[in-house]
């Protein structure tokens, strides 16, 4: 189930399903299990709410420095001056800068998956991250940009162009893209892109301070001002998923099902990958590569909710963000008085979860 | 999708006497016109081979001999020889004794050790795209050496140590985790790109935690340098070279029985299991005994075994010798040209990776196209 999750039919929720019959199910048991199903949904919209707040409120009260109840009050309303406040108050954009890469992460994700029908397509499998981190790169030694609202624009072109460069080469030939062509085609470009990098870079050692937190993702450099520059885009990223919730559905049937259902295909693909890309191009951006939330998070709402996008898209952004706030607080909280990157941890719990899928399913027939 | 035997010319060139004479390579019919496994096209392979071997030996020597006269100055073959002789010779005794010298054995051997361990594992798992760079192998031995030389502070043969035992254990981590018995196909590919994208984001941490001194030290070793190229570490790898790459070489038959098949090596008299693991363990130390000492040169192992093989033809043999040369060749050719084409110099691995990333593209391209990837 979790692995074929973007082949599989969607939930019988499109008018021609309720018309002719679930295919796979015999209408009765259909039928009576209709409400076991849309109670579903609302026990896992329950579920990740609770969680993200558990993880908000561990961000804010764990950390390198240990503080106390009255602190972090303090903190919140910006009143105290000691040291444990102080510390609050540094935490909560950190957090929010979380919860947003988080939540696009998880919706970039998902949608890639829906879009290319294939469960291990993740941001940073597929090379997108290094796309904008080369992006970046050559714009900060040949153009010397250093605004956030430079590297924004610069990030998404160049996850962009890799993502096309990626999903062409992966899905040449009989079969269309598998798990395998795909990662193959994504670990081709990434390692061309970093020689690419690495050649830019060595020669000019005096950017390599600037450089250094472009590989690694790391949430301590949010802040309000960033926050608020990456907002229309991540607007932009959600207006589209969206609009495409329902045509993806429909797309999840299979191309000519979908024409057949009124689907304009085309349209929807471009959205839905324009969607995917904006959104981890800007968390790139923001945070520099993150991998593996993109790929984790789907796969477990999916479980819990089943295929259906128009749940899928928002409880994966949910699902992401409490991911990624969890994860940032574990790396604040193993390294103390230091911090693991977000994106040390990220790969460490996710990578498991790419080998479980690897072998869990039957990998030539996905 | 695509069939299990992933049918890479690799199969292709290693057809044995006695397979069908239809094994096309790529997209030939059926009728191919080419001779079969006759004696007299089993003459002519075998010259051929011979032939590439013998140019791909000189070229070596030739670029092995640019490498150390020619430099900042150069010195005469004379005043080389009379320096490797142990004479004193003004200038050139530092210059070609302490510089050159131990970096041109230096990237002898580890193109020789990354082009045999490529080609072998590209033979072993019958798929042109799985050489240890690309499956994750060496990213274990990477991160390890990253963590010695940052971290502990660590130089030498301790390196070469822990890279080696960590290549080591990674190796075995993937191979257990795709399931012993299958180690062929998509799987352990997934796999081992999860593995390696674990270790990748320890090593890019472990650059961001480093001083900026080092970090610099850090990625240019983590490129593939030969830049540091001292006499301390060329009898280490060279000793890895001859013992590993002597049992490749002598295991080379069974090898070339391995890639028809487990059932056909068995009936061919290989003892399948022991065989392959003796082949993981040589190539995975040689991958691994080379990154410790030069980095992981990208691309090197990727890219010798498909070239040797597209030079060669088909043949029944695994190509180990001449894959070896191909991998110094390009080794020694890209240093070369790091160290003079460029207006600064850059280090061998980024001249690789700039040569190397293409053809992976063209390479997976094409084998898409046919549905060989994977």
């Amino acid at each position: 189930m979790t692995a074929h999750g973007p082949l599989a039919p969607p939930d019988p929720v499109t008018p021609s399903d309720t018309a002719s019959g679930a295919p796979t199910e015999p209408p009765g048991e259909f039928r009576s299990s209709r409400p076991v199903r849309a109670r579903r949904p609302l026990v896992a919209l329950g579920l990740l709410t609770a969680l993200l707040a558990l993880a908000i409120v561990c961000s804010i009260a764990f950390g390198a420095r240990v503080v106390s109840l009255g602190e972090i009050l303090d903190g919140l309303t910006g009143r105290g001056q000691e040291l444990g406040a102080l510390a609050v108050a540094e935490r909560v954009p950190r957090t929010a800068t979380a919860v947003v890469a988080g939540a696009a992460l998880g919706v970039s994700g998902a949608l890639m998956q829906a879009l290319t029908r294939n469960p291990i397509a993740d941001p940073g499998i597929l090379g997108v991250n290094t796309g904008a981190s080369l992006a970046v790169v050559a714009a900060i030694a040949f153009a010397h940009i250093s605004s956030l609202w430079e590297y924004l624009w610069v990030a998404m072109v160049g996850a962009g162009a890799t993502a096309v460069v990626v999903y062409t080469i992966g899905s040449l030939g009989p079969g269309g893209t598998t798990p395998v062509k795909l990662a193959l085609a994504g670990v081709a470009t990434s390692a061309a892109l970093s020689a690419l990098i690495s050649a830019i870079m060595l020669p000019r050692a005096e950017g390599l301070t600037d450089f250094r937190f472009w590989q690694v993702g790391s949430l301590g450099r949010g802040s309000w001002a960033a926050l608020a520059t990456v907002a229309p885009f991540l607007l932009l990223a959600a207006a589209l998923a969206a609009t495409v919730a329902r045509p993806l559905n429909s797309l999840a049937l299979g191309e000519q099902m979908a024409v057949g259902l009124g689907v304009k295909v085309g349209r929807t693909r471009l959205l839905a990958a324009a969607a995917g890309v904006i959104a981890c191009a800007t968390t790139t951006a923001l945070a520099g590569p993150i991998g593996f939330v993109g790929l984790m998070v789907p796969h477990a709402v999916r479980m819990l909710v089943g295929p259906d996008n128009r749940w899928l898209l928002p409880l994966a952004a949910l699902g992401g963000a409490a991911l990624l706030t969890f994860a940032d607080v574990l790396g604040r909280v193993i390294a103390r008085p230091g911090e693991v990157s977000v994106g040390v941890v990220t790969a460490f719990v996710g990578a498991p979860v790419l080998i479980a899928i690897a072998r869990g399913a039957k990998v030539r027939e996905l | 999708m695509s069939t299990p035997g992933v049918a890479t010319a690799s199969l292709a060139t290693c057809a044995a006497p006695g397979t069908s004479p239809y094994r096309v390579g790529r997209g030939s019919p059926v009728n191919d016109p080419r001779p079969g496994f006759t004696e007299a096209g089993r003459r002519r392979r075998r010259r051929r081979y011979l032939t590439v071997t013998t140019a791909l030996a000189l070229l070596v020597f030739c670029l092995w001999w640019v490498m150390v006269l020619y430099g900042s100055i150069w010195y005469s073959p004379a005043e080389v020889i009379a320096v490797m002789a142990g004479r004193d010779v003004p200038g050139a005794s530092f210059a070609v004794g302490q510089l050159r010298l131990p970096r041109a054995l230096l990237g002898l051997t580890a193109g020789l050790a990354f082009g045999m361990a490529g080609r072998t594992c590209q033979t072993m798992l019958r798929n042109q795209l799985a050489s240890p760079d690309i499956i994750g192998i060496t990213s274990g031995a990477s991160m390890a050496a990253v963590f010695a030389i940052v971290v502990l502070g660590w130089s030498g043969l301790r390196v070469n140590l822990l890279a080696l035992v960590c290549g080591l254990g990674t190796a075995l981590v993937i191979y257990l985790l795709s399931g012993s018995g299958s180690t062929q196909g998509g799987r352990l590919i997934l796999i081992g790109i999860g593995i390696s994208a674990m270790f990748s984001s320890v090593i890019s941490y472990l650059q961001l935690k480093a001083s900026i001194y080092s970090v610099a030290d850090a990625m240019r070793w983590l490129s593939g340098s030969l830049g540091d190229a001292g006499w301390a570490q060329v009898p280490v790898l060279g000793g890895a070279v001859v013992v590993l790459g002597g049992t490749l070489l002598a295991l080379g038959r069974n090898l070339t029985a391995l890639s028809l098949g487990e059932e056909t090596a068995t009936g061919l008299g290989v003892h399948v299991n022991r065989t392959r693991l003796v082949l993981l363990l040589s190539t995975v130390a040689l991958a691994a005994f080379a990154t410790a000492a030069t980095g992981p040169i990208s691309f090197v192992a990727f890219l010798a075994g498909p070239i040797t093989a597209r030079l060669v033809g088909r043949t029944d043999r695994a190509l180990l010798a001449p894959s070896a040369l191909m991998g110094a060749a390009i080794v020694l050719g890209a240093d070369l040209a790091g160290q003079h084409l460029f207006p600064t110099a850059l280090p061998v691995g980024v001249v690789t990776g700039i040569i190397g990333a293409p053809y992976l593209l063209l390479q997976l391209i094409r084998l898409n196209r046919e549905g060989t990837s994977a």
